[in-house]
C-alpha cells in the first residue's frame, strides 16, 4: 500500500455464482484504486468485469475475500449500512441511464441528496441545478426523462452519481447506448471527474479506444485479472474482443 | 418521508386508469360498508330501545327459579341419599308480601315499580266474547313504569281512580267490538265470575296484537275478579340505568327469592340473533372491502413489476430496503386516505336515501323510517377497515419490492 490510502481496495475477492452448475464470476481479484484515478476494467463479454465493478459499489456480496471503501472494510456490514456508504461515498452511471420517468432532471439529480437529507431543500435544488448546468443540461432541468436525448440523460445520470459529491464514481458502459458525439462528450466528463476533481473514477468498457484514455486499465479474463498496467508503460491489446 | 409520498404519489398518477379503479372499489367498499353497518347498529339499538322502553326492565314473577329444597336436605344435606314420595306444598299463586317488597323497592333511588295481577278474562258485548289478557295494576304506578299514559288516544289511566269499575281497553279491540269510551261491557272470569266494567279510556301502540287482547283496571278489582284476594303475580320494575338491570334483578332474587328475570336474561336469545346477524352483516360487507383490497394489490402489484429498474436504481444510490416497502405502503395508504375521503360522503347519501324508506312491518299499524346509527363509531369502523384493507393489500407487493436484489436487475437477469 502506498502512504495514500486507497479508495477502493479489494484482497483476494471472490464472487461465485451458486446453483447446478457453479459458476465464479471473480476470482481472487486484488486491485487497489486511488484519488484521481480513471482506470478502465476491460476484457470479453462474460469476463466478470462487471461483477468486479458491482462488488466495488457493494451492490453485490462477495463470496471470499476483503473489500475496503474510503479505508473502511466493507464485508461483515449488512445491507443498510452498505446502502448508506453508497449514498455517501459512491456515484454510479450506468449503460442506459437509469433515471426515473415520472421525476425531470432536476429531481432525478436530487434524489440522492433528498435520501442524504443533509441540506435544506433550497441548497439542494441549487447544487442540482449547479451540477446540470456544468454538464451542459441548464436549459433541461425541468424536462421529464423521455424529453431528453440519450447523450442529455446519460448526462442527468452523471449529475445524479455526482449529486452528494461522493469521492468514488462507477461506470458500466457509461457510454454503450450513445452515438459519437455524445460517447464522446461523456469519456471527457468522467476523464475530467478522475483529473481535475480527484475522484476515483472506475470505468467498465468494451471500447479499447476508450480504455486507451485512461491512466490504468485491468483486463479480466474470466473472472481472473489477467493484466493491469499503467497505460503509458504497456500498448493496451486492442484486438476485437468476443 | 415527503420525498418517499413524492414517489409513492406519482407512480399512482402515471397508472391514473388503474389506480382510478382500485380507489372506486374503495370508495364503494366503503361507502356500502359504512351505509349497511349503520343500518344494522341502528335497528340494533332501535329495536334495544324499544325493548327497554317498552318491556319492563325487570319483572318479578311468582315463580322460583330453583325448586325449594325440602327441610331434611336443608338439616342433612350431605346424608339424604333420595327422598321418595314428596311434593311441593300447595300454595295459592301469587307473589306473597307483594305490598312490603314494593314498598322497599319504592324507597330505593333510581328504581320505580308497580304490582301487576294477570289473568284471562272473557269480554262480552252485543254477543260478542273476546279473549282478552287482563291486567290488575295501581294507575299512578303503572305510569311510572310503562309508556302506556303515552298511548293514550282516549282518556286517561287515572280515570281508574275515579271509576273505580273502569276498564282501559285497545283500540284494536274497539273497533273489533264495535264499542266506544263510556260503554259498559261484562268480563267473565275462568272461575266464574262475572262483572261489569264500563270504558274509560282508549288506548294504541300500534302493534296491532298487542291493541286487540290486552285490557287494563284496576288491581283491586282484578283480585276481586280472578279471587287472588291480597295477591300479585308480578312487580314490573323499571330503573333509571335500564343496563344495570342484571345486576339489580340478581340481587333482588337472593333477597325475596322470587324469580326477577332483567331485560337483558328475557331477550337472551334475541340478542345472541342480533350476534350473529351482525357476524353475517360485517361479513358480508367486509367481502367488499377485501375484493377492493385485491384490486390495490393488483395496481400495486404491478407498479412494483413494472419499476424493477427504478427500485434497482433507488438502491444502488443508497436507499434502504425500508424506504423501498414504504414507497408502495404510501400508496395502499394514499388509496385507502382518497377512498375514505370519497367513500364516506357516499356511506352517508346512502344512509339519508335509506332514512327515506318508510314501510309498514307485519303486525305494526304504524309506517316507519329504516333506523339509522349515525355514531362516530360506525365512521370510524368503516374507515379504520378500509385503511387496514388497503395497507395490508400494499404491504404484500412492498415487502416483494423490498427485497428486489439491484444487481439482478442491472445484470438483466431478473
Amino acid at each position: 500500500m502506498t502512504a495514500q490510502n486507497p479508495a477502493i481496495r479489494t484482497e483476494k475477492l471472490m464472487r461465485r455464482l451458486d446453483g447446478e452448475v457453479p459458476v465464479t464470476l471473480v476470482k481472487g481479484a486484488d486491485v487497489d484504486i486511488y484519488s484521481g484515478e480513471f482506470v478502465a476494467i476491460t476484457g470479453p463479454s462474460g469476463s466478470g468485469k462487471s461483477s468486479l465493478m458491482y462488488l466495488m459499489g457493494l451492490l453485490d456480496q462477495p463470496t471470499g475475500g476483503r473489500l475496503w471503501i474510503a479505508g473502511h472494510e466493507t464485508t461483515k456490514l449488512g445491507s443498510d449500512a452498505l446502502a448508506d456508504i453508497r449514498l455517501s461515498q459512491i456515484g454510479f452511471v450506468f449503460q442506459s441511464h437509469f433515471l426515473l420517468p415520472e421525476f425531470t432532471a432536476l429531481e432525478n439529480v436530487m434524489l440522492p441528496m433528498q435520501r442524504l437529507g443533509r441540506a435544506t431543500a433550497a441548497d439542494m435544488k441549487k447544487r442540482a441545478a449547479a451540477l446540470l448546468d456544468s454538464l451542459g443540461l441548464g436549459d433541461h432541468q425541468h424536462k421529464l426523462p423521455k424529453q431528453l436525448s440519450g447523450g442529455q440523460s446519460q448526462r442527468v445520470s452523471i449529475a445524479r452519481a455526482l449529486a452528494n459529491d461522493p469521492p468514488i464514481i462507477l461506470a458500466d458502459e457509461p457510454t454503450g447506448n450513445l452515438d459519437s458525439a455524445s460517447s464522446q462528450n461523456v469519456q471527457g466528463i468522467l476523464k475530467q471527474l478522475a483529473r481535475d476533481h480527484g475522484r476515483a473514477v472506475v470505468v467498465v468498457t468494451h471500447d479499447p479506444a476508450f480504455a486507451a484514455t485512461a491512466d490504468r486499465i485491468i483486463h479480466i479474463v474470466d473472472g481472473h485479472i489477467v493484466d493491469e498496467h499503467t497505460v503509458n508503460e504497456h500498448i493496451v491489446d486492442t484486438s476485437p474482443v468476443a | 418521508m415527503k420525498l418517499l409520498v413524492s414517489m409513492a404519489l406519482r407512480h399512482l398518477l402515471a397508472r391514473k386508469r388503474q389506480s382510478i379503479v382500485s380507489l372506486l372499489g374503495i370508495i364503494l367498499g366503503v361507502g356500502f360498508f359504512l351505509a349497511i353497518s349503520s343500518l344494522m347498529q341502528g335497528s340494533e339499538k332501535d329495536f334495544i330501545r324499544r325493548l327497554i322502553d317498552n318491556a319492563p326492565h325487570i319483572t318479578v314473577s311468582d315463580e322460583y327459579r330453583n325448586v325449594k329444597p325440602q327441610p331434611v336436605h336443608k338439616a342433612y344435606p350431605d346424608a339424604v341419599v333420595e327422598l321418595r314420595g314428596s311434593r311441593p306444598q300447595t300454595e295459592t299463586r301469587g307473589i306473597r308480601g307483594f305490598e312490603q317488597i314494593l314498598t322497599a323497592l319504592k324507597k330505593t333511588p333510581g328504581v320505580a315499580a308497580s304490582p301487576s295481577l294477570t289473568g284471562q278474562a272473557l269480554v262480552s258485548f252485543a254477543g260478542r266474547d273476546v279473549a282478552v289478557s287482563l291486567n290488575g295494576m295501581i294507575p299512578d304506578d303503572i305510569i311510572a313504569v310503562t309508556k302506556i299514559a303515552e298511548y293514550m288516544t282516549d282518556g286517561r289511566i287515572e280515570d281508574l281512580n275515579i271509576n273505580p269499575n273502569g276498564i282501559i281497553i285497545g283500540e284494536e279491540l274497539a273497533r273489533k267490538m264495535a264499542i266506544k269510551k263510556g260503554r259498559n261491557i261484562t268480563l267473565a272470569a275462568p272461575n266464574g265470575q262475572v262483572r261489569s266494567f264500563k270504558i274509560v279510556g282508549l288506548f294504541r301502540t300500534g302493534n296491532a296484537g298487542y291493541d286487540e287482547s290486552q285490557a287494563f283496571i284496576t288491581l283491586k278489582r282484578a283480585q276481586a275478579l280472578l279471587d287472588r284476594a291480597n295477591r300479585a303475580n308480578s312487580i314490573i320494575i323499571k330503573l333509571d340505568d335500564p343496563y344495570d338491570a342484571r345486576r339489580f334483578a340478581a340481587e333482588l332474587e337472593s333477597r325475596i327469592t322470587y324469580k326477577s328475570m332483567s331485560w337483558q336474561e328475557s331477550s337472551e336469545d334475541l340478542m345472541s340473533t342480533l350476534a350473529i346477524r351482525n357476524i353475517i352483516m360485517y361479513t358480508v360487507v367486509s367481502a367488499v372491502l377485501i375484493v377492493a383490497a385485491f384490486g390495490i394489490y393488483n395496481v400495486i402489484s404491478t407498479v412494483v413489476m413494472e419499476k424493477q429498474r427504478d427500485i434497482a436504481i433507488l438502491k444502488s444510490m443508497g436507499f434502504h430496503a425500508a424506504d423501498i416497502k414504504k414507497i408502495f405502503v404510501i400508496q395502499g395508504v394514499l388509496l385507502g386516505i382518497a377512498g375514505n375521503m370519497a367513500g364516506l360522503p357516499l356511506g352517508m347519501g346512502l344512509m339519508l336515501t335509506l332514512m327515506q324508506i318508510r314501510f309498514k312491518p307485519p303486525g305494526s299499524l304504524e309506517e316507519i323510517s329504516m333506523p339509522i346509527d349515525w355514531s362516530s363509531p360506525q365512521f370510524a369502523v368503516a374507515a379504520s377497515f378500509a385503511m387496514i384493507a388497503s395497507i395490508v393489500a400494499a404491504l404484500l407487493p412492498a415487502r416483494k419490492a423490498a427485497h428486489v436484489q439491484p444487481v439482478d436487475i442491472l445484470r438483466g437477469t431478473a
